[in-house]
């Protein structure tokens, strides 16, 4: 199989119909030549019944909330040898296609290469919740492993059967099992299962131990690399079904903001537009996308604005006073006791801005209604959920909804909410017309789930003999993710109060807000790693050497240990005047150490970051370069809300709405990266997508005060915030 | 206004009958079915829509498909000649170029105006060519990587 080939099934995998063309046959011929494709190459031969009743009896499909314990559900192998591989996880960019066939080739033992992903496809695919929370590894892989392990002892005691040989004494390599004590005798995974019908299970497979892996530990061209440098790749806004329309949805110009009338006569006079109204819903609608903008300009609306409420400066005070009651997250020892013991005290409040996500692939959606059954091509990080949400607002049974997710151009969260393919759902209902929605940028930011503004207010004491004995921690807004100290403090407590997963008093946060890249986790690592940094300096101990002090956890120390080593730290005491900076942080079981070296301009008040090393424990590494990816991108995108990002706003309307006052790093920002990854097999493999983010606020911001003394509380830290603290320093 | 503007597209004498005002992405993207390159912005702002057209980068979103009558328009999908890759795209694949790939037509179109003109550019130059065009996953260092690797097996610069 050469790898056009491959990649040529992987695009059907992401919900293509294949090869090339410009138009897309409906809907329901797709899906039958899909059928006709799958069940041609034989890969149903594992289902127990006629592979026509897959698709008739859904409920057989596990549709259910749970991943099915039937290994029939991840995999298929064909007579012509390739394994199908199904998922309900989605490609964002974070090479989950790549890292998860790994997965099932390491376990089914057959070459990687022949592994075909179908991704996000909620008629196709086992359920999944979402793609989000460094889970697809952590949480997903061992399923996928158990399935492949499973499926892979059940083909074995076939072939034991047929090649008449103990199933231990066969080994298997590339789907071909083999005796080695009768040279000779071989049959392969296809031939195993070739038109037959297998309901065999077994009760116990084990996993591959770590030291057996071949397959996983290797960093393989990404799956997807030839399709994206070709600009075959799919995205949801890349399908054009034939009849198409191009929706342009009327929006309001603030959260808040209601509908006073409505003069839709200049666009209904446009050639080849149409007008749909229903209820809240006003669309202008064209064949061509850029026309129907065209018209939706000659719109006009009156809408009577919100009441006046907070903006991006009133904000912190507006959380404080709204904020629910605060949990209780952790606490040990007393804080009364820690107050006597404190010599030195340090008393901190930490902000941080709203930020979005701003994904370079706005939110996009492809919807056709056929034969009363709804298919949207969605760019969505929760294919399962938003399959139940277009369902209700069609009035479908969910049977009757299939979401298709293909490549995903970014997600970082913010795809989690998929309101565009509601809306393109129910414009396809309403016009009987395939439709499609692709937010415009401004819509992209007004409603984006934002990373929620929040406070920090950290109380903490050092001893006389400059050990820390009290932390008493507040967290506003963010939530309470990691927000517990992993440094040995005797009397400590921490509370949280609101935060990004809702829940929270109506009008805290101003309009959406919702998982951002490592959610809750880069508010609380800069508040605790800033005040760490404050406190070493009063104790007059360098920064990494005050953070060994206080930690006895061992993967911890070990990242540290392992990024000063790189980074080649010599222990001074801040301001140095060096420039350097050193942040700690958990996000999901993976522990990550990172260090900067900056230059400030005194004058300007610009910071460039010259050089970044992270060292991440993220327990057995499945795809050793897709790992330094993911952490190269962390760290570079957490530039943004280190120096630049956020989101300004007033009375409901978002100020931002574009690149031009929404800066997101771009080349001249980069800082030499060196990332290094802890060798750990005595974990399981976690996430690696997340961890680096969140250290990013904090190491920026102590190594700009290594570098010039001034220290900045809230992100991101702007010339104009550098400045004003330079006058302070 | 309405009217029919001819110009070659990935080497083939194309002609379309639109209101000649309208963005070249657009047409490219929905008349042409040349779904390759990518919108971003709409306001030349992050570069997805990067198209070259003669020898200069040009920003789709915010070109009238009037400004490129009579001239040779290149996308994504006309870089591979007879199946074969272009060095760059080459080497995207070596260094592992993209991520999500949204930001990838209009990085690697960017970059080929680039080596058109500078054959052998430092790392700095290509840096400032580069800078307007974004990529929110962080791939940054990988196209530097590859753009440099690109112009050093390009012989005699790019094709
Ligand atoms: S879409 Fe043209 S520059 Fe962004
Ligand atoms: S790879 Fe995702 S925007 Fe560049």
């Amino acid at each position: 199989m050469t790898r056009d080939d491959s990649n040529s099934r992987g695009s059907m995998g992401n919900g293509g119909s294949g090869e090339g063309g410009v138009s897309e046959s409906p809907p329901r011929d797709l899906s039958r030549r899909q059928f006709l494709a799958l069940a041609g190459s034989g890969l149903f031969v594992f289902f127990p019944t006629d592979p026509l009743d897959a698709f008739q009896e859904p409920e057989r499909l596990p549709a259910r909330q749970g991943y099915p314990t039937d290994f029939n559900a991840y995999l298929r192998v064909g007579p012509d040898s390739r394994v199908t591989c199904f998922v309900g996880k989605v490609e964002l960019g974070q090479g989950a296609m790549t890292s998860l066939a790994q997965l099932l080739a390491e376990e089914l033992d057959v070459a990687l290469d022949s592994v075909d992903m179908v991704m996000g496809d909620t008629d196709l695919c086992p359920w999944d919740m979402g793609t989000f929370g460094s889970l697809s590894i952590r949480q997903f892989g061992p399923v996928l492993r158990g399935a492949g392990a499973e499926a892979r002892a059940v083909l074995l005691e076939m072939a034991a059967e047929q090649l008449q040989a103990p199933a231990g004494r066969l080994q298997v390599t590339a789907g071909v099992v083999t005796d080695p004590s009768a040279p000779g005798k071989r049959v392969t995974y296809a031939q195993l299962v070739q038109g037959k019908r297998i309901e065999r299970r077994l009760e116990k497979a084990p996993v591959k131990p770590v030291s057996a892996f071949s397959v996983v530990g290797q960093s393989p061209r990404r799956k997807d690399a030839l399709e994206k440098v070709t600009g075959k790749a799919r995205y949801a806004g890349d399908f054009a079904v034939p009849g198409m329309l191009h929706a342009r949805v009327l929006r309001p110009p603030a959260h808040g903001a209601t509908l006073r009338d409505l003069d839709t006569a200049a666009a209904e006079k446009v050639d080849g537009a149409r007008v749909v109204r229903d209820g809240d819903l006003v669309a202008v609608l064209h064949e061509r996308p850029d026309l129907a903008d065209k018209a939706l300009r000659l719109v006009k609306a009156r809408f009577d604005p919100p009441q006046p409420s907070v903006d991006d400066k009133t904000i912190f005070n507006h959380l404080l006073k709204t904020a629910p009651q605060p949990r209780l997250v952790g606490e040990s020892g007393s804080l009364a006791e820690g107050e006597k013991l404190a010599a030195n005290i340090v008393e901190e409040t930490y902000l941080n801005s709203y930020v979005a996500h701003a994904a370079l692939e706005t939110h996009s959606a492809t919807a056709t209604i056929e034969g009363g059954k709804a298919t949207v091509w969605a760019s969505t990080q929760t294919p399962f959920p938003v399959k139940q949400q277009v369902a209700q607002a069609l009035g479908f049974t969910p049977q009757n909804v299939r979401i298709i997710t293909p490549y995903v151009g970014g997600g970082f969260g913010g795809k989690s909410a998929s309101r565009q393919a509601v809306e393109a759902a129910r414009l396809a209902k309403l016009t009987c017309k395939p439709v499609q929605v692709v937010f415009h940028r401004d819509e992209e930011f007004f409603y984006d789930t934002f990373r929620p503004a929040a406070v920090v207010k950290i109380r903490a004491a050092l001893t006389g003999a400059g050990k820390m004995v009290l932390w008493d921690y507040k967290v506003y807004g963010a939530g309470d993710r990691e927000a517990r100290l992993f440094y040995d403090v005797p009397h400590q407590r921490t509370v949280s109060a609101g935060g990004w997963q809702g829940g929270n008093p109506p009008g805290m946060h101003p309009f959406g807000v919702g998982p951002w890249r490592a959610p809750s986790v880069n508010t609380n690592t800069f508040a605790r790693e800033s005040h760490i940094d404050i406190l070493a300096a009063r104790a007059g101990a360098d920064p990494v050497e005050f953070r060994l002090g206080h930690l006895s956890d061992q993967r911890m120390r070990r990242v540290l240990e392992a990024a000063a080593r790189q980074f080649g730290w010599k222990p001074a005491r801040a301001p140095s005047g060096r420039g350097l900076g050193v942040a700690l942080g958990i996000y999901a079981g993976t522990y990550v150490a990172t260090m900067a070296e900056v230059a400030v301009n005194k004058s300007t008040g610009r910071v460039q970051v010259i050089r970044v090393v992270c060292a991440q424990d993220e327990g057995v590494v499945v795809n050793p370069d897709g790992s330094r990816q993911q952490m190269e991108g962390s760290i570079t995108m957490g530039l943004g809300y280190a120096l630049a990002e956020e989101v300004r706003f007033k009375n409901g309307e978002v100020l931002d709405r574009n690149f031009d006052t929404y800066e997101i790093p771009r080349f001249s920002w980069l800082p030499k990266i060196e990332t290094i990854l802890i060798e750990n097999p005595e974990t399981a493999a976690l996430g690696c997508g997340e961890p680096p983010i969140v250290t990013m606020g904090a190491v920026v911001a102590n190594a700009i005060h290594d570098a010039v003394g001034a220290r900045l509380r809230q992100l991101p830290m702007t010339p104009a915030r550098i400045q004003t603290a330079l006058k302070r320093a | 206004m309405q009217r029919t503007i001819s110009f070659t597209l990935n080497g083939k004498p194309t002609r379309v009958t639109v209101d000649d005002q309208r963005m070249l992405l657009w047409v490219l993207r929905s008349d042409l079915g040349l779904t390759g390159t990518k919108f971003g912005c709409g306001a030349a702002l992050c570069g997805a829509c990067t198209v070259v057209v003669d020898k200069e980068a040009v920003r789709s979103c915010s070109t009238p498909v009037k400004e490129v009558a009579g001239k040779r328009v290149l996308t994504i999908e006309g870089l591979s000649q007879e199946g074969r890759l272009h060095a760059i795209q080459e080497a995207f694949l070596k260094h592992h170029g993209s991520q999500c790939g949204y930001c990838t037509p209009g990085m690697i179109m960017n970059a080929y105006a680039l080596l058109q003109k500078t054959p052998r550019p430092t790392r700095a130059q290509i840096i400032q060519h580069m800078d307007d065009n974004l990529c929110r996953c962080g791939s940054h260092h990988r196209i530097l990587n590859a753009i440099q690797e690109a112009a050093g097996t390009m012989k005699g610069g790019a094709q």
